[in-house]
Formats: structure tokens, C-alpha cells, sequence
């Protein structure tokens, strides 16, 4: 099987300091991978190097397209790269205020990437709109209110309605539950694990919440000061952590 | 003649100009950046239109200006003004007889000939900008077609008013390729810009000018199942009893009463002389 995303010691600088260095793993169809390491340890800076949002200074980060088979996304061209970006990827900002526009009803919201890949029929955009806010529990009379009337939870769940619209292959997920409730956080995360699972998705979440990982990733990679100092099986990594900052990790979490 | 050089503008300044124009004729829809000059008049009167009509014109020309239709407004009688004294060409108000004519937010009822020149004043050029405030990205949305965006708009329209509600500076795609605003015309206009007659556009404050030649492809945006309608009040216009050109309404009193009549004020002074009479022509005249 060809894996959907390959990435090759991907690496970016700021300067002489390091964002990232060195990363290298291969993501399958179907796979969830998560990221997890403290602030500052580079877990961003990668997700926004594979997504295109940065341009790595070293390193190949292959995804599998539709057509072509596997193409080095970051010597693509821009015209194909933001294509992709808006039909076989997804974003998932950790504020659901960058990835939604706010000035637009929550309609125009999740129509826009139909729209952007040449749907012209206002009662097919607007029935899958309605069809998404359902799948992603917000009332459908909700469908002509802009997200700035919407609660945080709310805000974020069509922020990833707006993103699966167009069916991704791959989602890229930055802290998907940050600054959420916890009773907020659990019903997002059995939303997104419905999702995932239903649709096949791929997705990479960058988090520093253990339970986030425990509960959608297969597999985990452990990031400190710019490198991947551990990986493997998700609850192979937790329950049995071997790097000293992945220990540290596991053991900081509070047992209530 | 007057002490000024030529129309205002000095000869490189018109050169200047006169290239972005070409440059612009030759990419039809593409906003061609100009060193716009101070001119002796505010931001938002026509700074843009003015300086296009002033590399425009040759002694030869007639002009004639139009502010909403009306010649004898004063945007449109200052700027005739203008150029009757720094160009010394001729004037009119009769669509037919001129050369080049400017407008702010109109196009003539009458049909354009392939010697006419149309130059449009533009506020606002770009027709992502309420959309997408910034410079950069929207160039970049022109550059790789992204116009997925401009749907969002008629989208929101449709969801909170049940048609497509915008009215004016209507987006419109250019030989399939730039989505251009047509300044602040009405729709109503839209169809028309598919004409035999030279159109220019000039932005004077925002430094853009674009241009859309003869006889090219126009298309209002729309969706599948809301077709673009080229809109006007149910009316016939009071004064000449036209049904086919765009009307302006005029409140005449505090009890209800109100009058349609022609915005073109040329095209409705023609036809009254034809011998046409609307509902008010007796108390009118």
C-alpha cells in the first residue's frame, strides 16, 4: 500500500535556531497520527511545514494525489498546492476564529469550499450545508446565523464541518480542542472520532492533551526542542514511555 | 486655448497613462497599477476617470460627461468645465455626437458605435476587497482564478434576501477569465458592457486602471438556479414614457407622491423631442 503522506527529515529554521529538524515517518489512508510535545517544542511549526502554511527549509513531504500518484508537495507549484489545499486537505485551526469567516452566515461558511471548486447550484451548496451542520450536531435553523453568534463548541464544530465538506483524504488539526470546557472537549472528540472513522479519514493532530491522542490517535510521535524523540503505537507510548521527557509527560497528567 | 498644457496632465504623465491603458485593453479585466497624479479636485469626484479621459483625448474629440445619467450634475458639469478650459475640445450632452464620454455610474441608453470611447470613474477596483482585505492574497486569488469567494457573497445575499440583492457594481467575469467590478453601475447596465465602444476604467485614488475592449465577453456571475436579472423599478418613466431605461425615483412630496423618470437625462430630452409624453409631461413642462 502506498502511504498517503511520506515525510522525509523535514526541517525548518527561524534563523540559527531550530523549529523542527529531522522528521521523518509515513502516514497510511486511515491512519490518525498524533503529535504531542510541550509549547515551544516545534509540533506546530511541522504541522504548518507539511500543510504548506510554511515552506520547510530542507526535506520532502510526498502526498498521494488523485491523479498523479505521490508529488513532492513542497516543490509543487502554488496554483496546485493551494488545490489541494482546499479539496483533498483540510485545516483545523486551534481558534475556530482564523479558520471560519466570521462575516459570513454559517452557510457561506461550509459552501464556500463548494463553491471554490465551481459548484454553481445555490440549492445543492445550501442542502449539503444543511446536511453537515446535522452531522456535526448544530440545528439546521441555525444554517442563515453568522459564527460569531455561536459558542466556542459550536464555532469549532463548523469550523470542521466547513473543512470535510469537499470529502479530504487529509486532515491537518492544530489543538482541535484548545480552549475548550471539558464536557465541550468530550463531545468534540466523539464527533471527530465518528468522523474519522466513518469517513476514512487520515489526520495528523498536533495536541498537548494526552487524552486527545489516547482517544483518536493510532499511532504518536513525542516532540522536545525541535526533534521527534519518540514514536510508535499509541497506548505503546503512553503505557510504556522510554524517552525521559515522554516519562515526565505521561507523569505530569492529574488523576482526578 | 488656456496656459495649460494639453488636458491638465503633462505628456509623460499621459504617456505614462496611455501604457497601462494598452496594457490594460490587451488583458481585459486585469487592474494595470498607474502612478495616479494629484488631481485639482477630491478623491471619489473622478480623479481616476478624469486623468484616463485626459490621455485620452485629442483636440479632434467631443466630450461628454455623465454623473448618474444626468449631464447637469455637478460632478459631471465641473469636469466638462475642466477640460473646456484645459483641453478646449468640444462638448455636448448628445450621446450620439460625442467621442469620448465619462461616466460615473451609468452607461448611455443610446447604443455606443465603435468610435466611441466609455470612460468609467471607480471607487473601489477591486471586486474581492470586501471580501478579502488583503492586497497581497487578493492578487494572488486573481492571479490563480480563485473566485470561489465571489459566489460567497451572491450565496449571502440569496440566504438573507431570497434573490440575489446586489444591485450595483454587480461582479462580472471578463472573456472567462478576470472577474472584474464594473464600478458602481447598476445591473441593469451589465448586459451593455458587451458593446462595440472602447471602455476604460480608471481608479484614480486606489492607482488602478482596467479596460475591457470592444465586442468581449461580459458575464454577470450568478448561480444555476438563481440566474443574474437585469433589474429596474416596474415603471415607464413619467416624463417620456420610456419602459426600457433605468429610472431614478424622485420623492415629490411628504404625502406619498413620487415620479420615475429616465437617470439618463440625454436619452429622455431625445425622446420628448421625438414627441413620447409620460404621466406627468403636462405638469412637468
Amino acid at each position: 500500500m502506498t502511504p498517503l503522506l511520506q515525510v522525509k527529515n523535514v526541517a525548518k529554521m527561524y534563523g540559527a535556531r531550530i523549529g523542527c529538524t529531522d522528521v521523518s515517518f509515513d502516514l497510511y489512508p486511515g491512519e490518525v497520527m498524533g503529535i504531542v510535545g510541550e509549547s515551544g517544542s516545534g509540533k506546530s511549526t511541522l504541522l504548518n511545514s507539511l500543510a504548506g502554511h510554511l515552506t520547510p527549509d530542507r526535506g520532502e513531504v510526498i502526498f498521494d494525489t488523485r491523479t498523479e500518484g505521490p508529488v513532492d508537495t513542497v516543490t509543487m507549484s502554488e496554483p496546485e498546492r493551494r488545490m489541494l489545499s482546499r479539496t483533498d486537505w483540510a485545516f483545523v485551526h486551534q481558534h475556530a476564529r482564523d479558520g471560519l469567516r466570521m462575516s459570513v452566515s454559517a452557510g457561506g461558511n461550509i459552501g464556500e469550499r463548494l463553491m471554490a471548486v465551481g459548484d454553481r447550484h445555490y440549492g445543492s451548496i445550501r442542502e449539503r450545508a444543511a446536511d453537515w451542520l446535522g452531522r456535526v450536531e448544530i440545528s439546521e435553523s441555525r444554517i442563515d446565523d453568522r459564527p460569531s453568534a455561536f459558542s466556542g463548541g459550536m464555532q469549532q464544530r463548523l469550523q470542521i464541518a466547513r473543512n470535510l465538506v469537499t470529502g479530504p483524504r487529509l486532515v491537518f488539526m492544530d489543538e482541535p480542542t484548545g480552549g475548550l470546557d471539558v464536557s465541550v472537549q468530550a463531545r468534540l472528540l466523539d464527533l471527530l472520532r465518528g468522523l474519522v472513522r466513518e469517513m476514512g479519514l487520515s489526520a495528523i493532530i498536533v495536541t498537548h492533551d494526552l487524552a486527545v491522542v489516547r482517544l483518536l490517535a493510532d499511532r504518536l510521535m513525542v516532540m522536545k526542542d525541535g526533534h521527534v524523540v519518540e514514536n510508535g503505537l499509541t497506548d505503546q507510548v503512553l503505557d510504556d514511555p522510554q524517552h525521559a521527557y515522554t516519562q515526565l509527560l505521561v507523569s505530569s497528567v492529574l488523576q482526578v | 486655448m488656456s496656459d495649460y498644457n494639453f488636458a491638465y496632465l503633462d505628456e509623460q504623465t499621459k504617456r505614462m497613462i496611455r501604457r497601462a491603458i494598452l496594457k490594460g485593453l490587451a488583458v481585459p479585466g486585469y487592474q494595470v497599477p498607474f502612478a495616479s497624479r494629484e488631481m485639482p479636485m477630491p478623491y471619489g469626484w473622478g480623479t481616476g476617470g478624469v486623468q484616463v479621459s485626459a490621455a485620452t483625448l485629442t483636440p479632434d474629440d467631443t466630450l461628454k460627461v455623465i454623473d448618474q445619467g444626468a449631464d447637469d450634475t455637478t460632478n459631471a458639469v465641473s469636469i466638462r468645465k475642466f477640460f473646456e478650459k484645459t483641453a478646449g475640445v468640444e462638448t455636448t450632452e448628445e450621446t450620439e455626437k460625442a467621442s469620448v464620454i465619462q461616466t460615473r455610474h451609468r452607461i448611455p441608453e443610446a447604443e455606443l458605435t465603435e468610435d466611441q470611447i466609455l470612460v468609467y470613474q471607480v471607487p473601489i477596483p477591486e471586486p474581492l476587497r470586501f471580501l478579502e482585505p488583503r492586497e497581497t492574497e487578493t492578487r494572488k486569488m486573481h492571479a490563480l482564478q480563485e473566485y470561489g469567494l465571489m459566489h460567497v457573497k451572491l450565496y449571502e445575499d440569496i440566504s438573507q434576501h431570497g434573490a440575489i440583492a446586489t444591485a450595483y457594481a454587480y461582479p462580472v467575469k471578463v472573456e472567462g477569465r478576470y472577474v472584474m467590478d464594473p464600478s458602481p453601475i447598476p445591473k441593469f447596465d451589465n448586459p451593455k458592457m458587451e458593446m462595440a465602444a472602447i471602455q476604460l476604467f480608471g481608479a484614480g485614488r486606489e492607482q488602478r486602471i482596467y479596460a475591457v475592449p470592444p465586442y468581449t465577453q461580459v458575464v454577470s456571475l450568478d448561480f444555476e438556479d438563481y440566474p443574474f436579472e437585469a433589474s429596474k423599478a416596474e415603471h415607464a418613466c413619467d416624463l417620456c414614457g420610456s419602459e426600457h431605461s433605468y429610472l431614478d425615483e424622485v420623492i415629490l412630496d411628504d404625502a406619498g407622491n413620487r415620479m420615475f423618470v429616465c437617470s439618463d437625462t440625454d436619452y429622455c430630452r431625445s425622446r420628448r423631442e421625438a414627441g413620447h409624453s409620460g404621466r406627468l409631461s403636462e405638469e412637468a413642462a
